[in-house]
Formats: C-alpha cells, structure tokens, sequence
C-alpha cells in the first residue's frame, strides 16, 4: 500500500506537471501518439475490412495475416523498426499502427456481415447501386461494430505507447523507462496509472461513441422487440 | 582506448538482451531466480567433490552477454580447480540479484566497482579508481567482501564520431565546450539522472547537453542515433567493440566525471582462499582490450559464453585440465 500511495503523491505533486517534460506534456503527446496510430490504421484497415465484407472475398487472407500480425512482438518490431529508421516517432508509431490494424480490420468486416443479408438484398432489388449500398447501408449498419474494432485497438496501442520512449519519442513510457532504471518506483507506477487513466478515457469516449453510432432506426426497433 | 577505425563489419541484433531485460524486469519484485526447484543449467557433472568438501558454488551473472562471460570465466576456472559449480546466469539487474547474493543464495558474481559502489552509498565522493575499491570494501554488508578488481573496466562513456571529432578537434569531455552547437546525447533514460549525466557535465566541464532516450544501454539503437546524426554524443560501455567498429571516439574524462568501473568479483564466505584465488587468477589477465575482444566474439561470431570463455582461458594458459 505504501507503494501506491507514494504514486499517488507523485501523481499529486504539482511541480512534476508542468515543463516540457511534465506529466502534462507527456499525456498530451502520449494521447497523440494513440491517436494518430488509430487515424493511420482506421486508413488503412477500414477501406480492406469494408471491401472484404461488402464482397465476402479474400476473408480467409485477411483473417490469417492479421491473426498473425497480432502475434508480433511490439517491443521487438520497435526495435527493428528503429534499426531501420532510425530514432524519433516514426519507428515505433510504425508499430504500433501493426499492433492496431488487426483491430480494426475485424470491426470493418464483421460489421458487414454481421447485416441482415435481406436489408442489403433489398436494397438491391430496390435500384440501389453497389456504392449507395456500401455507404446508405453498410457503412451505418456496421459502424457500432468498426468503433467496437477501434476501441479495443485504442487499449491496446496507449497501453503499448509507453515503448515509444525506448526509442527517444517521449510519451508516458519516459516515466516508466526513468524509473525503473533509477529505482523510482513512485514514478513507475504513477506514470502506469495515468496510462490507465487514459485508457479509462478512451473506453468512455468510444463506448460513447458506439452508442450514438447506432442508427436511429436500428434503436426504435431495438426497443420494439424488447418490448 | 584505442579508437583506431577498422573495417565496419555490420552488428548482428543483439537487441534481445534488451527485449530480455525489460521482459524479465516486468517480473521482477515476485520472482525468485534461484526458487522453485533450482534447475540447474550447469553441466559441471564431473567434478563432484572440489577442495571445499562437495560444497557448490553458485555463480551468477547479471542480464548482460558481457557479465556473463566474466562469471562464465569464473566458472570454468573453478572447475578446473576442482570446485563444483552452479550456473545462475542472466538475472535482471542489482535491485532483483543483489538480495539473493546478500542471503548467501548466489557466492560469486562479477559486479562493477564505481556502480556498485554507488548502489550502497549514493553519496560517495570517491572518484579515481583506488578510491572507488577502497569505498567498495567498507560500503559492502557484513558476509560479502570484494576481491581484487581486474584493470578491465566496462564503464559509462562519452563517443562522437570521428568526423565529429576531426572537425571540432575533440579529444576530450573538456574540448566540447568549443563546439558551440547545442549538443544532444543518446543514452538510457537514467544517464539524465546520473551524477556524470548533464548536470555533472555541466559542472565540471561547463558543457550543457540534453539527453535523447534511447533505452538499449548503448547498442545498436543508440549506435545508429549517433551515426545518422541525430545526436552528436551517445553514451556507450566502454567496453563495447561496436566503438570500435564504428570508429567512434570516446572522449577522455580527465576530472574523473565518470567513476571507475573495474570487474570486481564479490563473493560470499563460502569461497575459500583457493576459490578466490582461481578467481583472481583469471581478473589479473583480463584488461580493457581482453575484454572487448570477448565481447567482440560474443557478439559478431553469436559464440555462446561457454566456449568464448574456454577459448579465452585456454588462450592464457590458465587450464590444466
């Protein structure tokens, strides 16, 4: 308990929020660096999820490679990112838009299938073209599904942020880095409960987010069968 | 040192002794290294009853390829004096192993003089490597004594490249002054905490840097910070081949800013004269230059530890088996 309570005076001692290297300016770069991995990986993964799941092809494809993606060590690509690109930012955001893009992916097509094929048959046979399908119907239907994909990435990823500081990127990961190799441990868990803090955050934001990404339609009939 | 650029021969990752590190430090606080079973690793079957009457000696090394091929020198010369040993190598850092070597569970391990030093005593004043011994000998608790320190140190150190240097004309930490430019360091994240970090820069050289994190303790990260040049200083163990590789020059330290780390082994009561002895054997042939040409081996041929020390030991004559 002693332990936690030393974070906690840590975390409530006002000089240690403020500079450039103050827990203010560290959250602030750690909610960038979460956030811009999952603006980066939404671009990369929703185009091929809606793809996958509007045409039902290549899923097989898509469900192994990400599968696999997520077995990757992301300590160990940050590394061998940053062999490769040196220090800085880019080497480990790099990683971590790997480390979301599973995520993401699998909001984006199970969100598809998870429609009614009758609703998109439907629309067919009503004159609707691929695209109006695409963005009239499944893209609102299966958006509660994709910001499910993108909520369970956003954990992830400001979880994992802290290992941009291994490469000298900053975020909260300096704190922990800092110390541990200096005994700190005050530091080290204050610092891992802002993460948490964060993260706490972001779930209130998303599963926001999810709920008001329900169509409107979808909750009146929700609401009549429940009833 | 000797600086002298040779040919550039590519590093092999060996990263993963930092990935380990950070793995095995996320356990650490609960894990007992010597608990549960004690499975020994060691293949020392031959030799069951040594000079102190079957007792086994346990060695242990910390989570760094170079410290284990110190302990791993130790070993094999026990053994060849008829010790048994048991092998505990590659556990975490001074918070996880020194309590099990303060219990009695680990007898030998090589340790580094000025860190050790300072582990006990944060304060101290010693600076030049006798001090740092004598310091060493009154900071240790009762039951661990520290034997005579080999002139091998693997130690902190301040490196530019050689254009770097060639172009500022810097030999030493006092020569920055004159660069002018601001100065950015890679190093882990503790050296800003350091005593010959920034400010003890500052202090006694009048040089002011800013640090750039980089958490691999001075490998292959950090190295290609500073050959890309975005930083002009990277902190490197001196004992490091890849400063040699690189051509990288380390930059002297005349005011002593950087204390001493000499191989001191530290060793429990259970080692007796004739264990010290063997040990001692071994640290008063291994300089700066043995060293780094052991870890080079390790390193660039990924020689496991065992057969770098028995290659080296053979080498000086030190088996009679």
């Amino acid at each position: 308990m002693n332990q936690l309570l030393e974070a906690f005076a840590w975390i409530s001692e006002p000089s240690n929020w403020t500079g450039p290297s103050g827990i203010l300016a560290r959250s602030g770069e750690h909610l960038g660096y979460t956030l811009l991995t999952l603006l980066i990986a939404a671009a990369i993964a929703v185009p091929i999820g809606w793809w996958v799941g509007h045409t039902g092809r290549g899923r097989g494809l898509t469900v192994a490679l990400s599968g696999a993606a997520r077995a990757l060590p992301t300590l160990g690509l940050v590394t061998l990112m940053g062999l490769l690109l040196g220090i800085g930012l880019i080497a480990p955001l790099t990683a971590f838009v790997v480390l979301a893009i599973p995520s993401v992916l699998a909001g984006a097509y199970a969100g598809f299938e998870a429609i009614d094929r009758g609703v998109v048959n439907a629309a067919r046979a009503q004159g609707f073209t691929e695209s109006q399908i695409l963005w009239r119907i499944e893209a609102p239907l299966g958006l509660p599904l994709l910001i499910g994909g993108l909520r369970s990435a956003a954990l992830q990823v400001v979880a994992t942020a802290t290992l941009a500081a291994y490469v000298g990127a900053g975020g909260l990961g300096r704190y922990l880095f800092l110390g541990l190799k200096t005994q700190d441990y005050a530091m080290m868990l204050g610092s891992s409960l802002i993460v948490v803090a964060l993260a706490i955050l972001l779930e209130l934001a998303f599963s926001a987010a999810a709920w008001l990404s329900v169509p409107t339609g979808v909750k009146v009939a929700r609401r009549g069968a429940a009833a | 040192m000797s600086t002298t650029p040779r040919t550039v021969i590519s590093r092999p990752l060996f990263a993963g002794v930092g990935l380990a590190a950070l793995l095995a430090l996320s356990a650490c606080g609960s894990s007992d290294p010597l608990g549960g079973g004690s499975s020994s690793p060691a293949g020392d079957t031959g030799t069951a009853s040594g000079p102190a009457e079957g007792q086994t000696l346990v060695i242990g090394s910390q989570q760094y390829y170079s410290n284990e091929i110190i302990a791993e020198l130790y070993a094999q010369a026990l053994e060849d004096e008829g010790y048994t040993v048991d092998r505990q190598y590659q556990i975490g850092q001074r918070e996880v192993y020194l309590p099990e070597v303060e219990s009695g569970a680990i007898d030998v391990f090589p340790e580094y003089s000025g860190n050790l030093l300072q582990y006990y005593d944060k304060d101290t004043e010693a600076a030049s490597a006798e001090e740092v011994n004598t310091a060493l000998t009154e900071a240790l608790p009762e039951g661990l004594s520290a034997l005579e320190p080999a002139e091998a140190t693997d130690q902190d150190s301040y490196n530019v490249t050689q254009e770097f240097a060639d172009e500022h004309g810097l030999s030493s930490l006092a020569d920055l002054s004159t660069v002018g430019s601001a100065l950015k360091v890679a190093a882990n994240s503790e050296f800003e905490a350091r005593p010959y970090g920034p400010q003890g820069l500052s202090e006694t050289y009048g040089v002011d840097v800013t640090v750039v994190p980089v958490e691999d303790s001075g490998g292959p990260l950090t190295v290609k910070a500073l050959t890309d040049g975005d930083v002009q200083l990277a902190d490197i163990y001196s004992a490091d081949p890849s400063i040699e590789t690189n051509g990288f020059v380390t930059l002297e330290d005349p005011e002593n800013l950087i204390l001493p780390q000499n191989i001191t082994p530290i060793v429990s009561d259970k080692v007796d004269p004739g264990a010290a002895a063997a040990i001692e054997e071994v640290n008063a042939l291994l300089t700066t230059e043995e060293l780094i040409s052991l870890n080079r081996t390790s390193v660039e041929d990924q020689a496991a530890s065992k057969d770098v020390a028995r290659t080296w030991l053979e080498e000086q004559g030190l088996l009679e088996g």
